[in-house]
């Protein structure tokens, strides 16, 4: 174990880590009020789904087109804890039905439905948010990666899987809360998340959760399991025929990311007060990929930068000119594809990190003239 | 469910909605027969498919509001114009975005996906700044109006018997084409073995190209025929791009019989649950079903046989 690369960080990945850990917990917070911050926020959860990616994508070659599945269920999930709650039998006492979401009333519904009712703990809610997306991935894992179903057709059949769980939301209006999703949503145990300084508090939450997955990918990638998934992206029948369950290791990855996606899902609607199904279809999954694709699909770190960065701009140039912004994402998809396939992170590892190597050699530190962070393999 | 009815009433209830099915399974078959030969044929994901149909179908509205302007003596015919127009513009289209785009991605079939994505919202916004982000309708000669009386209790509209039409003859054209004529023979030859194929003479980038660009055509005039039963809007090419690759998958890539096999039994499956329960359940149902079965034989129904 006395090669460098067998740490579980370089020196460039801890600086790397540090470096983000300054601009989230420090940068962000002194330079942003709390209506940005909440707001970048909301992309540091796309950030989560993001890094499952770079696991399942980057590292494994498995591209999902379904992480939507997952950031919603694990959004819902924390959803109807907070309908729940809200919806106590006083605050809607002047629906007929008092004590149920206000979209089941209007739906016609008498009474709660069974799968609700666990909902009202929000130990079980917690758990679920990990527990559901983790159970569907493992469903999907097993049913594909045993088939040896990959590449091409699981990206399609995971497409249609975020198709229909869209319409199946959208359809079941009276237990989903339908095409407007699941609003209205006020406190987490008495504790009002909607107030200035509950935003602020969630932000930091999301931030620490957020470095603890980015542990965990760490890990995984520079574990021996890492390994094999990388090895298995670039020649998985060699790696079948060396005796691993390739399947097992998929499934595996498959489910982290699923995980990942979840909790960003959760921290989602915390922050945001609502879960609805359009972040869960076809085009919120595709533009999930995109962010994990511009921070680069190789780098953890770089889909912190990447879930940021596309959103930030989405923000900006909606704002400003809406119609741009299509031409925008979809130059951006093409650019990504055909000029830059590492993402920033490659930009970073080819332009930026040889010349600030250099310029520190000249100041008379001493660093590798390769930093083997480069994920450019 | 079934005993409200009689048994007449059940029947007349079968035959509407098979027929409602067939007219949904020719509008599966003219989506998918594009896709069948672009992903079956060279392998590339299109998601830009839908957006080269609705090219298509912007096309027929623009020649539509040509004829009726300036040739209102043949606008009974103008279809026919607008579908070859369609045709020709999409597949120009497609040969120009195989040029700029896809050849350099072949090795890479999932950034193909991702960058025709790209292209799909970049088309998106074109047709939403050209045409404006409202649906339009092109106005349908009077002789596609109107139904026909089967049985008293059964009336067909005349507007699907002719996609219905078009369906078979588009299909029968690309059947000849593919394994009748030259063309068809170089792509198959390219699809078994493209390093073979180039030895033997191929001339494999055209042939990409040409094959890259009858698809998309394809779609253009599925497209076009499409005007007939409803209304065009910039993202209506994203609602058929999951159906579209699930009738391709699931045929199995690279057989056209697969293909049309599968978009029957998927629009027949949908179109008589449909009745059933709400059209959102049956939707879901079906794409359940063909995802349950996708998962256990992933090579489709009708699988080519290749040795990779």
């Amino acid at each position: 174990m006395s090669i460098a690369s067998h740490r579980l960080f370089s020196r460039n990945d801890l600086i790397g880590f540090a470096v983000l850990a300054a601009i989230i917990f420090i940068v962000l917070p002194l330079a942003l009020d709390t209506f940005r911050l909440n707001l970048f926020g909301k992309y540091l959860t796309y950030a989560f789904v993001a890094l499952g990616l770079v696991l399942c994508w980057g590292a494994g070659g498995i591209l999902s087109l379904g992480q939507g599945v997952f950031f919603g269920l694990g959004g819902y999930c924390m959803a109807m804890f907070l309908k729940l709650e809200a919806s106590s039998p006083e605050n809607t006492a002047i629906q007929s039905t008092p004590g149920i979401p206000d979209f089941m009333d209007w739906n016609q519904l008498s009474a709660l439905p069974w799968w609700w009712e666990p909902f009202h703990s929000l130990t079980f809610s917690i758990v679920a948010v990990v527990v559901v997306p983790v159970f569907f991935a493992f469903i999907i894992g097993v049913a594909m990666f045993r088939r040896r179903v990959g590449g091409v057709y699981f990206a399609i059949i995971t497409q249609a899987i975020a198709a229909i769980m869209t319409i199946l939301i959208i359809g079941q209006q009276g237990y989903t809360g339908g095409v407007n999703g699941i609003t209205d949503l006020r406190t987490l145990k008495g504790w009002d998340i909607r107030t200035d300084s509950a935003k602020e508090i969630l932000y930091f939450v999301n931030g620490i959760l957020l470095f603890a997955c980015l542990l965990a990918a760490q890990y995984i990638r520079k574990s021996k399991l890492g390994r094999i998934l990388i090895a298995m992206r670039d020649q998985e029948d060699r790696v079948r025929f060396s005796g691993y369950d390739v399947a097992d290791f998929k499934i595996f990855v498959f489910c982290v990311g699923a995980a990942f996606a979840a909790i960003g899902g959760a921290m989602f609607t915390l922050q945001v007060g609502f879960m609805s199904p359009s972040f869960v279809g076809i085009v919120p999954s595709i533009e999930m990929v995109i962010y994990c694709a511009v921070g680069g699909r190789l780098s953890i770190l770089g889909a912190v930068y990447g879930a940021l960065l596309v959103n930030w701009a989405k923000t900006t140039f909606s704002e400003s000119f809406p119609e741009l912004w299509l031409f925008g994402l979809g130059a951006l998809f093409i650019a990504v594809v055909m000029a830059f396939p590492n993402g920033l992170a490659g930009v970073y590892a080819e332009h930026v990190a040889p010349r600030i190597a250099r310029l520190l050699r000249r100041g008379g530190v001493d660093l590798p003239a390769t930093p083997d962070k480069t994920p450019a393999e | 469910m079934f005993s409200d009815y009689s048994m007449s009433e059940l029947g007349a209830i079968f035959a509407m909605q098979g027929f409602a099915g067939l007219i949904l399974f020719s509008v599966f078959v003219l989506m998918a027969l594009g896709l069948a030969i672009i992903f079956g044929q060279m392998g590339v994901i299109n998601m830009a498919h839908g957006e080269f149909m609705i090219l298509g179908a912007y096309v027929t509205y623009i020649t539509s509001n040509v004829f009726s302007d300036y040739l209102p003596a043949l606008f009974s015919i103008y279809f026919f114009v607008a579908m070859v127009l369609a045709f020709i513009a999409s597949g120009l289209l497609g040969m120009a975005v195989e040029w700029a785009m896809i050849r350099h991605l072949y090795k890479r079939p999932l950034d193909t996906l991702l960058a025709t994505w790209g292209l799909s919202l970049i088309l998106q916004q074109v047709y939403r700044s050209v045409f404006g982000a409202r649906e339009v309708g092109v106005t349908i000669p009077d002789w596609i109006m109107g139904s026909l009386p089967v049985t008293d209790m059964i009336e067909v509209p005349i507007n699907g018997i002719f996609v219905m039409v078009l369906a078979v003859g588009i299909s029968a054209a690309i059947y000849i084409l593919m394994y009748r004529s030259s063309w068809g023979k170089q792509v198959r030859a390219i699809n078994q073995n493209r390093v073979m194929a180039g030895a033997v003479g191929i001339n494999t980038e055209w042939t990409d190209r040409l094959t890259f660009g009858i698809g998309c055509g394809v779609a253009g005039v599925a497209g076009s025929a499409f005007t007939m039963i409803g209304s065009t809007g910039p993202t209506a090419g994203q609602l058929y791009i999951v159906d579209t690759f699930l009738v391709v998958v699931f045929g199995g890539a690279g057989s056209l019989l697969g293909t049309i096999a599968s978009a029957f039994s998927i629009s027949q499956a949908q179109s008589i649950m449909e009745f059933f329960l709400s059209g959102s359940m049956a939707k879901v149902l079906t794409l359940l079903t063909v995802v349950g079965i996708l998962m256990l034989r992933p090579q489709g129904l009708f699988a080519l046989k290749l040795r990779k």
